[in-house]
């Protein structure tokens, strides 16, 4: 420097101060922005995490001893911990799958922009949308509809899932049916009444039920005992009452099946040949398997992978354009050149395209990582209320202390600072390979 | 019939009404003053519809006062704005605040107005004693309540009740036996919107006030009892035997922290409805009529949470509360029109409102749904505020908020009730420490 200004001009103080203005003056607004938007409000977060909210009086490192203490920052932690270890990982290696694979479709750019499409979508519109592709309830929710069609498809529910015997009337549980509680004798038809079948579900062919006419067989009757509108007779079978078609009855005499048998229209079953002895008489268990109702996904146990899953379907794309990009600039005569040694697609890819990407993959990881740290928005929309302290991460966390409910800026501020010491070591490690870089 | 009588008396009240405003035009209203010049600033939670029924309030105060008045929305994170607006040095003249903890709160702070002069006196003459003791803190009046809300209503299906052959319970047994009947005849009898917290908490508040009476509920209300109180945990027992038994529950126990409140009011009041019943406050009609199924009085009635034990009639309230934060004429010019009939007149006319206002002639509700659910808050000889409400935010008043969650955890867990009214009393004691 000394040298320049003595080559140029002869350093005079005016000069020098002069120059010392200029520099001022343009680094003033930023210097003064920055100062204002970023080294302020850090100082006094930090002063902040330092001070009782309600009191204002110092606290010391109090703020931060709770932040430990309490359950639901612990859980926080531990969950972005998850976080950081499971959901960059799972980007970069997809992202470098997709990237390798979709080099080889046809399609490729048009497939490549639907993959990064979701980049595309604000953080806060993919919440609300998972928050419904997520639903438990099938009728809302789309994977769960997807689920249960597939699932009915190989097992459907029984045509009478819910029903269950009435009250009092002598029909106890046994294996996911229903048996009488005593051996019948076959002389005496039995009498079935059950309840809990909604309308929609009566089926069309069902004729209205009455008593069996008498025999020497084992016989009975499965009605629905239940009449619309209220005023029937429990255990009794009313005008309107319809028999129950097509349900699978069972006589069972000394813990052994011994016939089996299906109602008619009017809900009539008969065991032919059953004439002598007492039989308890049972409503097997397959008439009344429940329906398969999907994955409870933002349950308390599945909300974290669920809302990983998520931000993966997101940054995937993102992960595949930028190293599609590093594989753009390989060198084509060493991928070549093992191709013409004799490797295999599969040697290839570990042996001369990861080595040769992995600066790009790291650079993913790393901006993956504190991007990860930092996650809010997310968390904020897609988990119901109820499972919000299952999927809490420090950022959401630090909201709800804050301003949640709480308004207890301290512990909020707190947090702040944990999640700005966890940032820094990959912040570090960036620019230091920058630096790096440059030289 | 009286109905349409009615309707034709507030119409022409209403016509009486707007015939006075036109007939003075240019003169301000004497008993408020002329406030030509000034401009007000209001903070409320209400948006949408809501809003736009309260500017029409407003707009009545402009056109009497000629002052301007600028609503803002502070939407569910009101407290928030409101600390942030305090903390810079410009509080709105005037905020509605839900949540009598931190009204209080404020005032021992220092940075609430009392309300005196033709204020004090129009909340005096207008509202019954047990509304002012609510809006006084340390013997000093500073709010008034606005718009209230009726928390002890289960709405139900018409339709589901006509298929079961049932009757509207009046007693808990008599809900038991409703409930039975409604599995029998295929319908799942409650809905619950468990997703929201404050569904929950709206259950626990009405079975325990009638389960341990007025006394204790204020006691538990300032945490003078502890959760533990035998009282607590008979409630939660109550409320677990009703939510755990098979088939009760839309989605069951543990479904039920899945379902929203506007996803429980579609299970009942939509397009495919699955269950007969909902417990909700009567903004629920707000929702019902945005499905646009069935209509409020006809196909969704109501009928008042049922007695236990033979616990006289009870009713929990919520409200807003409108208190002052700078002292000026205009500030207390818009409490007392805020306090007078003639501006719960307006909202009330155009639905979704209920007033705790003596002298607002009931005539002037849109329906008589309105009207029974404003007849139980006003008519009702044991009346409550919402007890989460009462609580530090950080206890009951947030989506993250102890009592919220553990009640969550309650329905979901399969917790007993013994545990979980620890767990209630060890948050208790610490959020109730921090706020005191």
């Amino acid at each position: 420097m000394r040298r320049f200004f003595s080559a140029g001009r002869p350093p005079g103080r005016r000069w020098r101060n002069e120059r010392r203005l200029i520099a001022a003056l343009f680094l003033g607004p930023a210097a003064l922005t920055v100062l204002v938007l970023v080294a302020y409000p850090m100082a006094h977060t930090l002063w902040l995490s330092l001070h009782d909210t309600s009191t204002g009086a110092f606290v010391g490192l109090a703020n931060y001893g709770r932040m430990f203490s309490t359950e639901e920052t612990r859980r926080a932690i531990l969950n972005n911990i998850v976080w950081v270890v499971v959901a960059p990982t799972l980007v970069t290696v997809l992202g470098l799958m997709l990237a390798v694979l979709t080099q080889r479709v046809r399609w490729s750019t048009a497939l490549k922009t639907i993959l990064f499409m979701p980049m595309a979508i604000s953080f806060l519109a993919v919440g609300v949308t998972f928050r419904l592709v997520y639903d438990e309830d099938p009728e809302r929710g789309a994977l769960n509809a997807a689920l249960v069609a597939v699932h009915d498809a190989f097992s459907p529910p029984s045509r009478y899932y819910g029903v269950a015997p009435r009250d009092g009337t002598g029909l106890v549980p046994a294996d996911g049916g229903y048996e009488t509680a005593d051996p019948v004798p076959a002389s005496e038809p039995v009498a079935m009444p059950v309840v809990g079948l909604p309308r929609d579900r009566i089926p069309s062919e069902a004729a209205p039920a009455s008593r069996p006419e008498a025999g020497v067989e084992l016989r009975g009757v499965v009605w629905l005992d239940f009449t619309r509108g209220g005023g029937g007779e429990a255990g009794e079978i009313d005008a309107t009452e319809v028999g129950l078609p097509g349900m699978r009855v069972e006589a069972v005499r000394d813990g052994q099946v011994v016939a089996t048998t299906t109602t008619d229209a009017s809900g009539r079953f008969v065991f032919p040949g059953l004439t002598e002895g007492d039989y308890i008489v049972r409503l097997a268990a397959t008439n009344f398997t429940e329906p398969f109702r999907g994955v409870t996904w933002l349950g308390p146990r599945l909300v974290t992978p669920a809302v990983i899953g998520t931000y993966i379907w997101i940054w995937a794309g993102f992960a595949m354009i930028l190293i599609q990009a590093g594989l753009a600039g390989l060198p084509r005569d060493v991928l070549e050149a093992a191709r013409a040694d004799g490797a295999s697609d599969w040697q290839i890819l570990r042996r001369v395209t990861v080595p040769l990407v992995w600066p790009i993959l790291v650079v993913v990881l790393v901006t993956l990582s504190i991007n990860v740290l930092k996650i809010f928005d997310l968390l904020y929309v897609l988990p119901p209320d109820s499972v919000q302290d299952e999927a809490n991460v420090v950022a959401l966390e630090m909201y709800r202390v804050s301003f949640g409910g709480g308004l207890d800026y301290g512990l909020g501020s707190a947090l702040a600072v944990l999640l700005f010491l966890l940032v820094l070591p990959p912040m570090l490690f960036t620019i230091r390979r920058r630096r790096r870089e440059r030289l | 019939m009286p109905r349409s009588a009615r309707a034709a008396a507030a119409a022409v009240a209403l016509l009486v009404l707007g015939a006075c405003t036109v007939a003075t035009p240019g003169a301000a209203d004497p008993t408020l003053g002329d406030l030509r010049g000034r401009t007000l600033h209001v903070l409320a939670t209400w948006s949408g519809t809501e809003q736009e029924n309260f500017r029409a309030v407003l707009d009545e105060f402009e056109r009497r006062t000629h002052a301007t008045v600028q609503y803002t929305s502070g939407g569910t994170d009101l407290a928030v704005l409101l600390n942030s607006q305090i903390a810079g040095g410009q509080p709105p003249h005037i905020a509605f605040i839900p949540q009598p903890g931190v009204v209080a709160e404020l005032a021992r702070r220092g940075v609430l107005v009392p309300l005196r002069g033709a204020a004090a006196e129009a909340v005096r003459r207008n509202f019954s004693q047990t509304w002012q003791d609510l809006g006084t803190v340390d013997g000093q009046l500073y709010g008034l309540y606005f718009k209230v809300a009726n928390k002890s209503a289960i709405w139900y299906r018409a339709d589901a009740f006509e298929e079961a052959g049932v009757t509207p319970p009046s007693t808990w047994d008599e809900l038991l036996d409703v409930s039975r009947t409604l599995v029998e005849a295929g319908i799942t009898p409650m809905a619950i919107g468990g997703a929201d917290g404050w569904m929950l908490t709206d259950w626990f508040e009405n079975a325990y006030l009638r389960i341990a009476g007025p006394e204790r509920y204020d006691a538990l209300a300032r945490h003078e009892i502890p959760w533990t109180d035998p009282t607590v945990v008979e409630t939660l027992t109550l409320l677990a035997d009703y939510w755990r038994t098979p088939r009760y529950v839309h989605g069951g126990a543990a479904g039920g922290t899945q379902v929203t409140f506007t996803q429980a009011v579609a299970e009942v009041f939509g397009s495919r409805p699955s269950c007969a019943m909902l417990f909700a406050a009567d903004f629920v009609t707000v929702e019902i009529n945005a499905l646009d199924r069935v209509t409020v009085g006809e196909g969704a009635r109501f009928f008042p949470w049922p007695s236990i034990d033979g616990s006289p009639p009870a009713v929990v309230v919520a409200g807003d509360q409108a208190v002052a934060l700078r002292d000026t004429p205009e500030t207390h010019a818009l409490m007392t029109f805020l306090a007078s009939p003639e501006a719960a007149q307006i909202m009330a006319s155009r639905g979704g409102f209920l007033s705790v206002n003596r002298n607002l002639d009931p005539a002037y509700y849109p329906d008589d749904v309105t009207r029974a659910l404003a007849a139980a808050v006003t008519d009702t000889p044991l009346l409550r505020f919402d007890l989460s409400d009462l609580t530090p935010q950080a206890f009951g008043g947030g989506s993250s908020a102890h009592m919220w969650v553990l009640l969550q955890n309650f329905l979901a867990d399969g917790m007993s009730p013994a545990e979980v009214a620890q767990r209630l009393e060890e948050a208790a004691s610490r959020d109730f420490k921090d706020d005191g």
